[in-house]
């Protein structure tokens, strides 16, 4: 039997409140994770990627629910107290934004806002933490440490900061670091840099990651394994490799066919319609209507997860239709 | 107007210069004597990182900004009686791209007004024609941008920029805001029009993958300078810059790992 | 009073922002009750509400005068029903003055930027240190005592307040991409300005204007309170107020009260219900 995950998500399901009506945003998501290991939350908008981060985080919005399991070393994050949970987000893990310069406050040094949570939490003295922050400031290709720690985040560059954001996600030695996008508002020679460095730390120290991205091919290139969500569910998760190789699911397929490459002109064959959220969908399979491979069934019945050649795949034909996909890929 | 060689040109720019100066008495150079053209027909791509200019460029060739010096020539018949361009423009913020409080029909109906369309029966068929040239319906007329996706809030954007029969039609960013499944629906739909009509583009990226299937002609712009120009796929497949090297091996593809520039 | 209110708005507005869907439902209806009454009032006021009787002056509430009778035996049902014509009038024309001059400046100075908006700004900067009050106690002495004097100086007064509101939701809109497409359309600014920014700058103006609707009516009431705009024997709140004075030293409270409470939670009413509408004008996207 395989050691117990470091973060067990089950069953989970996110709901919010929109004019006195419930909306389902993530349903029946189950991920796990173990020491180490990165895995690539893949979707487009509405998919409920981030509202998965935020519920394991209990950062949800006021109005927003989440029911099921999350389990962080075999206790539920859903059922922690006040103290256990501020302990939680202090110490066991850690969130890296979007949009760094959204979530540093504009009048306060680099060194105030690195060192401020740990040593409110009492987990290093002010000195301690600031020391160790220019070690880690170095190991993330900032030259001069000392300088910047004095600077105000608007005399800092986007990719800069996103270092920056890296350094204080790391410096309360975290087991486990939640990215939302981290790299979407960069430039892409910027965000090759901060993804080389990110995940150069994570493996360094073991440190597991859930890597929130649409950037199939992204998300391919930095992480272990790759889950795949559709309008709130996960449709196809397995090793990066293999999904990126050899698709099951017809929506991965097409993710990936619709990304225009930098090598060739091919016109990209794109799915029909638009990403649809969980509360849209209707009772047949989410993906159906945008689908080209479906039958009656996938209409009328929501196909359960199977595994298939080692993949967890929620799809009723993915027998039928792995050589058709196989072809399409890329 | 000087004389265009045997080339048919749409646009011509010509040493363009701009510094935007701030009111604290700074200035900042966000382009430095860039020149390029665009034929008639073809589709030119502006690519460039964040700060490279590539935008300000667009927006001096719609003529929403000044140039600080340089020229840009438009080779197209201007529209009596109205200071258009024949330049039109998608911008990149498919929620910003339409007035909120009009809807689809009554939006395309006000810009064939202007554009000559005086009786409302031709107008009518005018905008069925346009919104269905964009893969949209008379249904969606009757609606108002925010019950529309953001793909489908582009492609009216286009629509609305088609009705005026432009010349010259500037992409800025234009699918960047786009899921990516939605992406390419409407980069199909770009090739589609492009190939019925005699239109050109210009459009603004910072895509390469994007650009690669667009585009005929390419410039690469860095703080405001040109770097490298060429046909699309020369420079994509083996550009001699050392910049354009490194910004198409920073594209995520198979095999890929990501680098640090500094080690 | 008016100044008292003046010099609590920006907190005060906050807090009436931060109170909820109660709050709004609440408001609009006492606001809408209000504003019914101001236009029916005069035709189901139960006496003439300028007849005098001095047998039956100063009394108090009973079954033939529910809020009694003033000195000169003037029914106060009466005065309060039909004076809420004028006390809303007032304002009403102060808020149209205020709004077509505040949003016009707003959306000039947003479609020009620039040195233009700076100007604006300015020019706007030096009217808010304008003590409003003092201008239509300026206005009346020049012009005369009466409804339009005071009224026309607090519309002009007023402006800045919409400008300002206007202004910020005006400069967002101007950089949207449907405007400049529209400009690109060869699209006349008159035409963007009236036909596509003023009916997207609509919400703000909106709930300004009510917000300022309440505020202008304390002020246009406290200038008739001291005399200098609607006149006795007209009826009014602010003048009832006035009036009552006298009474409260024989101990007739009714008048005073009466016409206090109604100009009070007049006041309350559209305040809440203007930031209401401001905090929800802000997320129609």
């Amino acid at each position: 039997m395989t050691p117990t995950p470091l973060l067990d998500i089950h069953d989970l399901h996110v709901r919010v409140r929109h004019r006195g009506e419930q909306r389902t945003l993530v349903r029946d998501v189950s991920l796990s994770l173990d020491t180490a290991e990165s895995i690539g939350l893949v979707g487009e908008s509405g998919s409920g990627k981030s509202m998965t981060i935020k519920a394991a985080m209990r950062l949800l919005p006021p109005g927003a629910t989440a029911e099921g399991q999350v389990e962080f070393g075999a206790r539920d994050v859903l059922k922690l107290n006040r103290r256990d949970l501020s302990r939680y987000r202090s110490r066991e893990v850690a969130l890296i934004h979007q949009d760094p310069r959204a979530h540093i406050n504009p009048t306060r040094t680099i060194a105030q806002f690195i060192t401020e949570g740990v040593v409110h939490t009492g987990q290093m003295t002010k000195d301690e933490a600031v020391e160790r922050a220019c070690d880690l400031m170095a190991d993330v290709g900032i030259t001069d440490a000392q300088r910047r720690m004095r600077q105000f985040p608007h005399q800092l560059s986007g990719g800069l900061l996103q270092r920056v954001m890296i350094v204080a996600a790391l410096l309360p030695s975290p087991r486990l670091i939640f990215a939302d996008e981290p790299t979407t508002a960069l430039d892409v020679t910027v965000q090759s840099d901060v993804m080389a460095i990110l995940g150069e730390r994570i493996r360094d120290r073991q440190v597991s990651m859930l890597f929130v991205t649409h950037d199939l091919d992204l998300a391919a290139a930095v992480t272990d394994r790759l889950a795949v969500m559709y309008a709130g569910t996960v449709v196809e998760s397995g090793t990066s490799a293999e999904i990126y190789r050899r698709p099951l699911h017809p929506y991965t397929a097409g993710l990936l066919q619709s990304r225009p490459s930098t090598a060739e002109v091919r016109r990209p064959t794109a799915i029909p319609g638009r990403p649809v959220a969980a509360y849209e969908a209707g009772k047949g399979c989410p993906f159906a209507p945008r689908c080209s491979f479906t039958t009656d069934r996938c209409h009328t019945e929501r196909p359960d997860r199977r595994t298939v050649e080692g993949r967890s795949v929620a799809c009723h034909r993915v027998e039928e239709i792995a050589d058709l996909l196989k072809e399409h890929a890329p | 107007m000087t004389a265009v060689s045997d080339r048919d040109l749409v646009v011509d720019v010509k040493g363009l210069c701009k510094t935007f100066h701030s009111r604290s008495g700074g200035s900042r150079e966000a382009l430095r004597d860039v020149s390029f053209s665009v034929e008639r027909g073809s589709c030119l791509a502006v690519v460039g990182e964040s700060g490279s200019g590539k935008t300000t460029a667009a927006r001096i060739v719609a003529g929403l900004e000044t140039a600080s010096d340089g020229t840009v020539e438009i080779i197209a018949p201007r529209t009596a009686g109205t200071s258009r361009r024949g330049v039109q423009m998608v911008f990149q913020d498919p929620y910003g791209s339409l007035d909120p409080r009009q809807t689809i029909g009554a939006g395309l109906h006000e810009l064939l007004k202007i554009h000559g369309l005086r009786r409302k029966a031709e107008r009518s068929a005018r905008a069925t024609e346009l919104l269905e040239s964009v893969g949209l319906d008379d249904r969606h007329a009757a609606q108002y941008p925010a019950s529309l996706s953001g793909g489908q809030r582009q492609r009216v954007a286009i629509a609305r920029a088609l009705a005026l029969e432009p010349a010259l039609l500037i992409l800025d960013e234009a699918v960047s805001a786009l899921d990516v499944s939605v992406q390419a629906q409407v980069l199909n739909l770009l090739a589609d029009i492009r190939e019925q009509t005699e239109i050109s583009y210009l459009f603004v990226s910072h895509d390469l993958g994007v650009v690669r299937q667009v585009s005929d002609t390419c410039i690469v712009l860095k703080n405001g300078r040109l770097v490298e120009t060429g046909r699309t796929a020369d420079l994509l497949d083996s550009p001699e810059e050392a910049y354009t090297q490194a910004l198409i091996d920073a594209v995520p593809r198979p095999g890929w790992r990501p680098r640090r520039r500094t080690a | 009073m008016a100044v008292t209110l003046a010099a609590v708005g920006d907190v005060t507005r906050r807090r009436f922002a931060a109170m909820g869907r109660p709050a709004l439902v609440a408001s609009a209806v006492v606001a809408g009750a209000l504003a019914v009454l101001a236009i029916i009032g005069p035709w189901i006021a139960p006496y003439d509400p300028d007849a005098t009787d001095v047998l039956s002056s100063g009394q108090g509430p009973s079954a033939r005068h529910l809020l009694g009778t003033d000195s000169l035996g003037r029914d106060i049902l009466s005065r309060a029903l039909a004076g809420a014509r004028l006390s809303f009038a007032g304002p009403a024309v102060i808020v149209l003055i205020s709004t077509v001059l505040g949003t016009a400046l707003a959306i000039f100075s947003a479609w020009h930027g620039g040195w233009v908006d700076r100007m604006a700004n300015r020019f706007l900067n030096v009217m808010f240190s304008v003590p409003g009050i003092l201008v239509a106690v300026l206005s009346s002495a020049v012009f005369g005592a009466g409804f339009w004097a005071p009224v026309l100086a607090l519309g002009v007064v007023y402006t800045p307040y919409m400008a300002r509101a206007v202004r910020s939701v005006a400069i967002r809109e101007r950089h949207q991409g449907y405007v400049e497409s529209l400009q690109l359309a060869g699209m006349s600014s008159w035409r963007i300005g009236f036909r596509h920014l003023a009916p997207n700058v609509m919400p703000i103006v909106v709930a300004q204007g009510t917000y300022g609707f309440g505020t202008a009516l304390a002020d246009f009431a406290a200038v008739s309170f001291i005399g200098l705009g609607v006149q006795p024997p007209q009826a009014e709140w602010g003048v009832m107020v006035s009036d009552g004075r006298s009474e409260l030293l024989d101990g007739a409270l009714q008048q005073s009260l009466v016409a206090g409470t109604l100009i009070v939670v007049t006041v309350i009413a559209f305040n809440v219900l203007g930031a209401q509408l401001s905090t929800r004008s802000g997320g129609r996207r």
